[in-house]
């Protein structure tokens, strides 16, 4: 039984509950890094780092950390984490670092990790929080490679590097524009394949972080 | 003077931070339904922008850099912010309780809106100096606004617009702005052409 609901843990992060089509979250690195699909799996496998060190950490800690202080305790974990990363990636991928840039210190303020922290890790035991940033992580990751395939596809012509050999390739695709645009088109097909009604609030109405954020503050107030 | 206007300008318009480089989206998303929310917000995140450049610059330059410790920026910053806005909130509150009013909503974690800390790094890895720093984070915050204010209005006939089942919501949001972004691809090389 327990087994079953560690696995429901690792899973519903990847396709169900996935933080970046559905519970649209972590929006400005899907965005900005998946010019290319190698650009996004480097952003994904990151974030998935961050996000299962910090949970565990955070996971472990919740009985330690004061609940006034828990929000500043949580961002300085995860800032720490992402320093980490930001060593190991500038040491062992430096083309990739440099092509991420300041999004990889961003990572910090990545509302998918605060948010997981908040809601899952603070709750559970190290066992499922580790799985649950797994899970999530995978699934960032699953989205930010679909969304650097596309874009690499259409914008260039070729996908991980490899020439595709198109005629015209649609520069439009990989510049900014052409990212809200295929955003758009893959939630939009994700909401037909789920056939529900699709979000009409943007993330607030799922996200843990609804009462500090500032975006569902102000709407909390209008819902008052 | 003259690379003074550069920095601002291209900080608001060519760069903007939210339709090129893509940080903030989710108060852009957010925040963006109403007129008057939307100015708020913008207020907001200039004034936390041009505050946390003014902290984040010395810090960096005179204790950081000296000991050779510039990789911890990012959790300086992110602390010094984070310790920023709840101070500008508590001073709003006591002192100027109309001002706490209108901007109070949108201050607390505005810390976690990427826009901040982005526009503080980036201030560092560009080399501005202390003056560039605040002109450039003024901007930032300034462009933020901008396409604040732009979008709340494309979005509030885009809501009102028939727009087939699946795409409507967040779809249509995202496909509206990414319109907005092709009209602000083309400010691009027209703020170095005029200042030059």
């Amino acid at each position: 039984m327990a087994e079953n609901s560690n696995l429901k843990e690792f899973t519903k992060g990847i396709i169900k509950e996935n933080p970046t089509l559905v519970t649209l979250l972590g929006m400005c690195p899907t965005l900005a890094v998946t010019t290319m699909a190698e650009n996004g799996l480097g952003m994904g496998i990151a974030t998935t780092f961050v996000l299962v060190c910090s949970n565990a950490v955070i996971s472990l800690l919740k009985n330690v950390i004061p609940k006034a202080v828990r929000l500043p305790s949580f961002i300085v974990i995860i800032a720490s984490f992402v320093t980490l990363i930001e060593f190991l990636m500038k040491g062992y991928v430096p083309a990739l670092y440099d092509s991420l840039g300041v999004f990889l210190s961003l990572i910090t303020v990545n509302c998918i990790i605060l948010g997981r922290a908040e809601a899952f890790a603070s709750k559970n035991k190290l066992i499922p929080s580790i799985l649950d940033g797994l899970g999530m992580g995978l699934g960032f990751t699953l989205a930010l490679f679909l969304m650097g395939s596309f874009r690499e596809i259409l914008g260039t012509g070729k996908w991980m590097g490899i020439d595709l050999h198109f005629s015209d390739p649609m520069t439009i695709f990989i510049m900014p524009a052409g990212g809200f645009f295929v955003l758009g088109c893959i939630i939009a097909v994700v909401n037909k394949l789920a056939k529900r009604k699709p979000p009409e609030k943007i993330g607030c109405a799922g996200c843990p972080c609804a009462d500090s954020c500032a975006g569902c503050a102000n709407e909390h107030k209008e819902d008052k | 003077m003259k690379s003074m206007l550069v920095i601002l300008f291209s900080a608001m318009l060519t760069n903007n931070f939210v339709l090129s480089k893509f940080m903030g989206i989710c108060p852009f998303l957010g925040v963006s339904k109403k007129l008057d929310s939307a100015a708020g917000m913008g207020a907001a995140v200039t004034f936390v922008m041009v505050c946390a450049t003014i902290c984040t610059y010395p810090v960096y330059t005179f204790l950081l850099a000296p000991f050779g410790l510039e990789y911890l920026k990012t959790v300086a910053f992110i602390l010094i912010i984070a310790l920023f806005v709840q101070l500008i909130e508590m001073i709003l509150k006591k002192k100027i309780p109309s001002l706490y009013e209108s901007l109070g909503v949108y201050l607390p974690l505005i810390t976690t809106n990427c826009a901040v800390l982005g526009v503080t790094i980036l201030n560092i890895d560009n080399g501005y100096n202390f003056g560039e720093s605040i002109v450039d984070a003024l901007g930032a915050g300034l462009g933020f606004t901008l396409a604040l204010l732009i979008f709340s209005g494309v979005r509030s006939r885009v809501d009102k617009a028939d727009i087939p089942e699946t795409f409507k919501g967040v779809p249509a949001t995202l496909i509206a702005a990414s319109i907005v972004s092709v009209s602000f691809m083309s400010f691009s090389g027209m703020v170095e052409g005029i200042f030059s």
